[in-house]
């Protein structure tokens, strides 16, 4: 029998500490709609996508209201539309983004490409359409891989990418470059990404499948204020602890949607993923560890240990642990990350720093807008180079603000949240960004 | 057995459990364990319920147990017990 103590401490979990399950997401294999023209494709994508996504939301408040544990996102992710798409991407992602709005989903991912090697001409064309597409779109997202540990970084779609982002900031300059938010550029990207922007459906995933993510911030916080002054030995049991309940509802959730939904069941994304809201943020509970705010001195160890100590409560509650699993960065989504950037605490090269060892990368950054494209694939080909030889995901995602300046504020609303625009060093690149061609795979691929 | 958590929260006052009980017993809901706490400041009744065999769907009960909120002017609450379950057993 479940003791009232255990009762009352989850009740207050969800009400006061915002535990909740971030997504249930469906990724949906489009490799058989891919036909003879782009129209008659984007046909059959909204079909399926409508026809397999049907249920998706109505089961998702179900669950909400039966177990009484807040699921915040239901949404979907697709093959990279690359795959099935021929010299004119935009029919595609205008039925994909009407196929979003048609189930009820916030967000569809997958409008993308895996670059990490080389790129064919579907590719190459999805890349000049992207801006486009998401200046157009609203519910659509899209990532490329630009690199991997086993093949290496290709420069040439690192350069393209810096290109694509600097049109895309442009195109939504009235949303002060909002567009940019949808579009995230991968390293080792992994294909059962629950979380946009990143999502997409691997080409190793079955026709469909549910993968959950869940959250929780708040509660590791609050677990942390319990053990003030005690040793590290004791935080990281703490928060493992922690990780292990949190993750035990997001296998449940993600068991029960996947029998409902008639669909196999994919993975539980253990992730620490910040809103803005007070009390949902990762870079607070580096704060409850004893740093006055992120990006003090000691800021990357403590996020060391949050990030493995995640994973480690996390990977004995599911029986099959997937997605990028453990602490997000993100500076707009996150008010402790926000008040340590507004307050020079937390520069883009600490942060640079603290991606070598959390879940992703450099996330929901706004910088200057007239920042250069090829410091922006400067950027990303650092945190490439990251990825690629620490064997992890990382990622770039952001936003170079059309007309505004370092200090300067801009605000993407509701779980996207507001950010001040950091300083990025402008120190030219241009001779390196241009040469093109692949940075070859590190040694330590070699591992056959 | 399908088990679920039943949480009133709001003021105490005479009749909450005379009123509640009455409405699971006639939708063939049993009581099998009920506990009273204060949680946030907040009076709060907590009992666990037998739902298999229920007469109405979980969604019915949850807006009976809804209506019967607003006319005692407290929040109730109905959730399956399996969060429960899969967060504190293994």
């Amino acid at each position: 029998m479940i003791e009232i103590n255990e009762i009352l401490q989850t009740m207050q979990m969800i009400r006061e500490q915002h535990f909740d399950i971030r997504t249930i997401t469906m990724g949906i294999s489009l490799l058989d709609c891919k036909k003879n023209t782009d129209r008659e494709t984007a046909e059959a994508v909204y079909h399926k996508v409508t026809t397999k996504a049907r249920d998706l939301v109505k089961v998702g408040c179900q669950l909400e209201s039966e177990l009484g544990v807040p699921i915040v996102n239901k949404r979907i992710s697709v093959t990279p539309v690359s795959m099935i798409s021929g010299p004119d991407p935009m029919p595609i992602a205008v039925a994909l983004d009407k196929a979003a709005a048609e189930v009820g989903v916030n967000f569809i991912g997958g409008f993308g490409a895996l670059m990490h090697k080389g790129s064919t001409r579907a590719e190459e064309t999805l890349l000049e359409a992207m801006p486009e597409v998401f200046a157009k779109t609203e519910r659509l997202c899209g990532s490329v891989n630009v690199g991997s540990t086993r093949s290496g970084i290709n420069m040439d779609a690192v350069r393209k990418m810096g290109h694509v982002i600097k049109k895309t900031a442009e195109l939504t300059a009235d949303t002060d470059g909002f567009g940019c938010a949808k579009i995230v550029v991968f390293c080792n990207a992994v294909e059962d990404n629950p979380f946009m922007a990143g999502a997409f459906h691997g080409v190793g995933e079955p026709e469909v499948v549910v993968n959950v993510g869940v959250s929780g911030p708040g509660v590791v916080e609050r677990a942390l204020k319990e053990v003030r002054g005690q040793t590290f030995d004791v935080v990281a049991e703490t928060i493992k602890r922690t990780a292990f309940k949190i993750t035990r509802v997001g296998e449940l959730v993600a068991q029960e949607a996947a029998k409902r939904l008639g669909v196999p069941f994919g993975i539980v994304d253990l992730s620490l993923a910040p809103t803005p809201a007070r009390g949902d943020s990762v870079a607070y509970i580096l704060s409850e560890m004893g740093l006055e705010m992120a990006g003090a001195p000691g800021t990357t160890a403590a996020l060391a240990m949050l990030n493995d100590m995640v994973k480690k409560g996390g990977v004995m509650a599911s029986s099959h642990v997937g997605g990028l699993s453990g602490a997000f960065i993100p500076v707009s989504e996150d008010i402790g990350m926000i008040e340590a950037a507004a307050a020079g605490c937390l520069r883009l090269e600490k942060m640079e720093a603290m991606t070598c060892v959390c879940s992703v990368g450099l996330d929901m950054i706004a910088i200057p807008g007239d920042t250069s494209a090829n410091t922006i694939a400067g950027i990303i080909a650092d945190e490439a180079a990251i990825g690629m030889v620490n064997n992890k995901t990382t990622a770039v995602r952001v936003i170079p603000a059309p007309g505004k300046k370092a200090g300067d504020t801009v605000n993407f609303g509701g779980l996207f949240g507001y950010a001040p625009i950091m300083e990025v060093n402008g120190y030219r690149n241009d001779a390196f960004i241009e040469r093109g061609g692949r940075i070859p795979a590190p040694l330590h691929s070699l591992r056959n | 057995m399908q088990k679920a958590l039943v949480s009133v929260t709001g003021k105490d006052r005479p009749g909450i459990i005379a009123k509640v009980s009455t409405a699971l017993f006639e939708m063939n809901i049993n009581v099998l364990e009920i506990s009273q706490t204060i949680l946030d400041g907040y009076f709060t009744m907590l009992m666990i319920v037998d739902m298999t065999v229920a007469t109405a769907a979980f969604d019915a009960v949850a807006a009976k147990l809804n209506e019967v909120g607003e006319e005692l002017g407290e929040v109730i609450n109905i959730q399956r017990a399996d969060i429960f379950d899969a967060m504190h057993r293994i």
